[in-house]
């Protein structure tokens, strides 16, 4: 069995299965790449607040064409608007907020998890290339309940959920919950526990294409 | 009083060979694209950058870099699409770099504006980025001992400002222009507007005890 035979969700379909598990009045942070898309899927009926790194708390939806302040941005670097009871802050309050345990949810794309829950998402084996960390390790060390949303394999087929990661690591024992496109895991103390299965693959299946074990 | 500067050139004048200089914005908003100019202008060289990027395409720090004026940069960020002035010298083994963890860059930058030896910080503790650095458990958590960071020379990016330098600041323009201004011995603040009148006291984000200079320019990017 390998990952092109099996049943995956498609970046939208992820998005929507992040977003289901998001309760109302959270505070949320939002990585950059396919994590900002999770906003736009949330039910109807719940207020989220989401909180972008670079001093805005209730980021709104992209601003019509014409319209864009180029001094209302997120951390993706996007033009956002500001929702109603939105707040503007400088950078030392900012990640206040996040190291300080305020905010309760953060999504974030990985490229290894290890089941002891350590993170790497900032930096690979490639020294020829400048690394960037930007906000992440602040984000992981502070906020309580951190997501990962990413695709269960490497482009080649190799394995990113792991026994213990091989890059260099965004945080120890951080990572609560990983979604991608085959299955949700928990972490939890015994290693990957299993949530669900994207329909139609078997744990068999999934559990041949990770490296860690997952325990049913 | 008046901080008022009549043009950015007098504005950065100071500014020496080698002196670290901190530069507001997050991508390109609060970046003081006219300061940045003039400097490049004024010549100064050898400078350590401290800033949340490393630039991108032709504009910002990127000149600065594309002209070989920055030894060093210090940011937590140095790889926003189209940064490729920064990768060149980067690649070249022209340009050193010193990454941080956002949060510490604001923290670090805020110890050295109000006068602390530093703080502990669970961030990046264990990681790569603690290397070589002092820690401490408390209370079963693992800490990192932060020094801070202070800079020769800050230029920032404001919305309003006042002759008194009280400044305040547009949406998220804000970013790390704030902590900038505290951390550096002579901060210089260009503003989109500089009012005749005093700011509204209730309104300032800055007071102007922090900035030595405010210079209009009213390009909003």
């Amino acid at each position: 069995m390998n990952v092109m035979t099996m049943n995956a969700l498609d970046d939208a379909q992820l998005a929507a299965r992040v977003a289901q598990d998001i309760p109302d009045g959270s505070y949320v942070n939002l990585g950059i790449g396919k994590p900002t898309h999770v906003s736009g899927h949330v039910p109807e009926g719940r207020e989220v607040i989401y909180h972008s790194e670079n001093g805005i708390l209730g980021v709104g939806p992209t601003p019509a064409s014409g319209t864009e302040d180029p001094e209302l941005i997120d951390a993706s670097k996007r033009y956002v608007t500001a929702a109603p009871g939105a707040a503007f802050f400088e950078h030392s309050d900012s990640f206040a907020m996040m190291r300080g345990g305020h905010i309760d949810i953060a999504v974030l794309g990985a490229y290894q998890v290890a089941e002891n829950g350590d993170l790497a998402n900032w930096a690979t084996l490639d020294e020829t290339y400048p690394p960037a960390v930007g906000g992440a390790m602040d984000l992981v060390v502070g906020v309580p309940k951190i997501f990962v949303m990413m695709r269960h394999v490497n482009r080649d087929g190799s394995p990113k959920l792991l026994k213990r990661c091989t890059y260099p690591l965004t945080g120890l024992g951080v990572v609560s919950r990983v979604y991608t496109d085959l299955a949700v895991l928990d972490v939890t103390p015994e290693g990957f526990r299993l949530v669900e299965l994207t329909p139609g693959n078997s744990l068999d299946a999934v559990q041949a294409v990770t490296e860690a074990r997952i325990l049913a | 009083m008046d901080k008022s500067v009549d043009d950015l050139a007098r504005a950065v004048a100071p500014v020496t060979d080698g002196a670290s200089v901190m530069i507001g914005g997050f991508g390109s908003s609060g970046i003081p694209f006219g300061l940045i100019d003039a400097l490049l202008e004024q010549g100064a060289t050898g400078l350590t950058v401290i800033s949340n990027n490393a630039g991108a395409g032709e504009t910002g720090i990127a000149k600065l870099l594309k002209a070989g004026r920055v030894a060093k940069v210090i940011c937590s960020y140095p790889r926003t699409p189209g940064s490729i002035w920064f990768e060149q010298r980067f690649e070249a083994g022209e340009v050193e770099l010193e990454v941080v963890p956002q949060g510490t860059l604001a923290e670090r930058i805020r110890a050295a504006g109000a006068g602390l030896g530093g703080f502990l910080t669970p961030t990046a503790y264990g990681t790569k980025l603690a290397e070589g650095k002092e820690t401490r458990v408390i209370d079963g958590r693992g800490y990192v001992l932060e020094a801070p960071l202070p800079a020769d020379f800050a230029l920032i990016r404001a919305d309003r400002g006042d002759k008194w330098g009280n400044l305040n600041f547009h949406a998220t323009a804000r970013n790390f222009n704030p902590v900038m201004a505290m951390a550096a011995k002579h901060a210089v603040a260009e503003v989109r507007e500089l009012s005749d009148a005093p700011l509204d006291p209730e309104s300032v984000v800055t007071p102007g005890i922090f900035v030595k200079g405010v210079v209009e320019y009213g390009v909003r990017p």
